[in-house]
This record gives C-alpha cells, structure tokens and sequence, in this order.
C-alpha cells in the first residue's frame, strides 16, 4: 500500500495534534527518515511549548472585577430595554416629522449628544485625528506655549491655562486650534514618553456653562469632561477612564487656580 | 439568560491571554475582552450554535483588536514586560524567565496576521477550521500564515542566538 505523500500542512498538523492517529503514524514515520525535516519540526514544537509556557500565566490570573459576566449581564439587561424603546421611540418621531426614508438604526449613538457629552466625543475625535499623528501632531511646540495661549485666549473669552501634568509622568507636547460644533478649540497633546498621549480640549460652552466632571467615552478613547466658567474641558486618551481621573482632577484644580 | 453566564465564564482565561498577547498592555487588553463582553452580551442571538461560541467570541474579540491596533500605534512601542510578568517571575530559573522575554519579544516581531494564526492555533487550541472563522480567512491562507509564522519565529530566535541553547534546555525539562 502506498503512503500519501507528506505535506507541509501535515508536518503543522502534526505539531498542533490535529491528525488522526493513522496519519500521525505516517508522519512520525516519515520525520524518522528525515532527519533535516525532523530537526525543523522539533524546533517548532520547542517554540509552540515555549510560547503555551510564556503566557501561560495570564490564564492563571484572577479575572478582574470589572469582566464579571454575571454583573455585566445584570447591568446590560436592564438599560438594554430601555435604550432599545428610547431609540425605535426617536425613530419613529423623525419618520412621522421629515418621513425620513434613509434613517439609519444605529442605538443612541445617533441622538445627537449636547453639553460635556458632545464636548468628550469631540475630545476622543480629535484624539484620534492628532494624538497618533506621527508627522505633525501639533501646530504649536511646547516652547511655543505663549503665542498659543494668545491665539485661543481670543475665542476662549479667558487666557487659556495650560496644565502642567508632569507629576503624573505626562509632558506637555504643544497644540493646535481644531474646529468643534460649537466653533474653534483649544487641542493640547501631552505625551509620557513611553508611547501613550493624552488630549485635552477646551472650548466656549453655549449650552452648559457650568457642569461637574463627568466620565465620557467614545470608541475606545476615555477620560472626563467637564465645565466651569462658561469653558469646558475634557481630558481624554487611549486607556481606561479611570487611569484618567486624578490626572483630570489636577488639571481642573490647576485651571481653576488661575 | 444563565446559559450566557455558563458558556462565556469558563472563557473568560483565554480571551485575557489572547487580547494581552496581541495588544501587550494589560489595561488595554482587559478592556478590549470587556468591550466584547458587551457586545457578545448585546447581541447573543447572532450565535449559530452553542458549540460555536468560543470562536465567535474570540473573532468578536479579534476584530475589536485590529481596529484597536491600526488606530492607535501607541501600542506599538510598549514594554514587553506588560505582556506576561507573572511568566518571568514563576519560570523555574533565571535563565529560563529570560528566554521567555526573548520569545515573547520575537512574537511581537511577527506581522499581526502571522502573530494572530500563531497564538490562536498554537497557544489558544482552535481548530484550524475555526481559526479560519475567527481571521474570517480560508483555510489554506490558515496554513500558509501558521507556516511563515513558526518559520519566522525560529529565525528570529536564532538571530537572538537563543534557539540552540532553548532546545538543549528543553531536553533537559523533558
């Protein structure tokens, strides 16, 4: 009886444990004969084994609490109702004002946001835009602080205070001017050296002149936002809200001082 | 409802080396596999099957991921430490929690695609039929991807001068 003739795909099957037994036979047989071939596989068996090793240690950790399924499920199945008939509700007014025909279902992420809401989801925009820009992130360096504050302190209504949030590992980069709903901002970049950068806009609020710190998101990119004196703030970047607050809290303590 | 909580529970270790693995940054990772919590939460029903549970969330998870991964290059230049220190601390010698740093440094490295087939296979135990589901690839590129990937690992290691030393090691752990 004749032997298949090896492949490749064989010799990975091999490795992963996914031949049946008659076939793993075969190869072992094969690998026997061929030593050069044998070396290669024995190789990439070490490394499969090393690499399972490696992270092994990640699947050992106790799973934090914030990915606890059952109170994920407990906190999804209430609002989940309740964002649903909110949403098919708000479609169905705009069918019946404009007879819409290209409304497009997209949950309350199609409201549209006001206040320091709308102010986080245009600090993570810009986030997004300029913070991983590699050429030119901001418009104005760092040592170029003055004329920046100068060129926003006209639209701001105040002089602009740029935070000094090198305590927390984060220096400051520079800025730049970029376009909002509600007019121009004031875009600072702040970066730790090690890759991670953080944003922070302000701009005229027409809406909500004074509003407390708030946590606000917006695909991926987290932080706060928050209002005093007719300008809101928002602190954002590409990490957990709550990396984010003590940093935001600084920044508003040393805005407010001035 | 409690079927979601037996079927997505014991998964829970695996999604968190996965994500940990791709994006090398535990706060990140944890909030990608929280992120697909959510989303596997919200939209249960588009499951097939029972049984096809754990690729359909490691392909969610797996595309949250990339757009992740394109959009924000920071990730890019984070410490390789972040991906697995409890490896380094609990490897029976010195030397030994070394070369898993090596290997994990090579593993990053390696293009997305290649990394991604790897660990999915390699370390995550998916069939190569549901690895291709998860990469939304045929089954062949699976192959092609798994071949280049283990090839270009063992090279990297040997330019690390590492590999000869590793495999003597291993016989002797064995």
């Amino acid at each position: 009886m004749t032997i298949r003739p090896i492949t490749e795909d064989d010799l990975h099957g091999f490795i992963d444990h996914a031949l049946d037994a008659k076939r793993h036979a075969e190869v072992q047989t094969y690998l026997e004969a061929h030593p050069d071939v044998l070396a290669r596989i024995a190789r990439y068996t070490d490394q499969r084994d090393w690499l399972r090793a490696a992270l092994a240690p990640i699947a050992e950790e106790p799973i934090p609490s914030r990915l606890n399924v059952s109170r994920l499920l407990r906190r999804q199945r209430q609002p989940l109702r309740i964002t649903r008939a909110t949403a098919i509700a708000a479609a169905l007014a705009f069918m019946m004002i404009g007879g819409v025909g290209g409304w497009i279902f997209r949950g309350t992420e199609s409201l549209p946001a006001t206040g320091i809401t709308a102010l986080g989801r245009e600090a993570s925009e810009s986030y997004s835009v300029f913070a991983t820009d590699r050429v030119r992130p901001v418009e104005m360096q760092a040592g170029e602080r003055n004329q920046l504050i100068n060129w926003v302190s006209g639209f701001l209504g105040r002089t602009l205070t740029i935070p000094d949030l090198s305590a927390s590992g984060y220096n400051y980069m520079g800025g730049r001017v970029v376009a909002t709903s509600e007019g121009p901002a004031a875009l600072l970049l702040y970066d730790n050296g090690k890759g991670s950068r953080l944003a922070m806009l302000a701009r005229p609020m027409a809406d909500a002149r004074e509003a407390p710190m708030a946590a606000v998101s917006d695909k991926g990119v987290n932080g706060y936002a928050w209002a005093n004196e007719g300008i809101g703030y928002s602190l954002v970047g590409a990490m957990a809200a709550d990396n984010l607050h003590s940093i935001a809290n600084e920044a508003r303590r040393q805005i407010n001082r001035t | 409802m409690s079927d979601i909580l037996q079927l997505i529970e014991p998964l829970l270790p695996a999604l968190r080396r996965y994500a940990r693995a791709l994006l090398r940054d535990r706060t990140q990772a944890d909030d990608l596999v929280q992120d697909t919590l959510e989303r596997a939460v919200s939209h249960w029903d588009q499951r097939r099957t029972d049984r096809d549970t754990r690729a359909w969330l490691f392909a969610i998870l797996h595309n949250l991921a990339m757009t992740r991964l394109r959009r924000a290059y920071t990730t890019s230049h984070l410490s390789i430490d972040e991906v697995a220190e409890g490896a380094f601390s609990s490897a029976p010698s010195q030397e030994q929690g070394m070369r898993y740093r090596e290997l994990l440094k090579a593993l990053a490295r390696l293009p997305e695609d290649q990394r991604a087939v790897l660990l999915l296979v390699g370390v995550e135990d998916l069939s190569y039929a549901d690895a291709a589901r998860v990469l939304d690839i045929p089954l062949g590129t699976v192959m092609s991807r798994l071949s280049r990937a283990r090839e270009r690992l063992a090279k990297e290691m040997d330019s690390d001068g590492l590999s000869r030393q590793a495999g003597s090691h291993l016989r002797r752990v064995k």
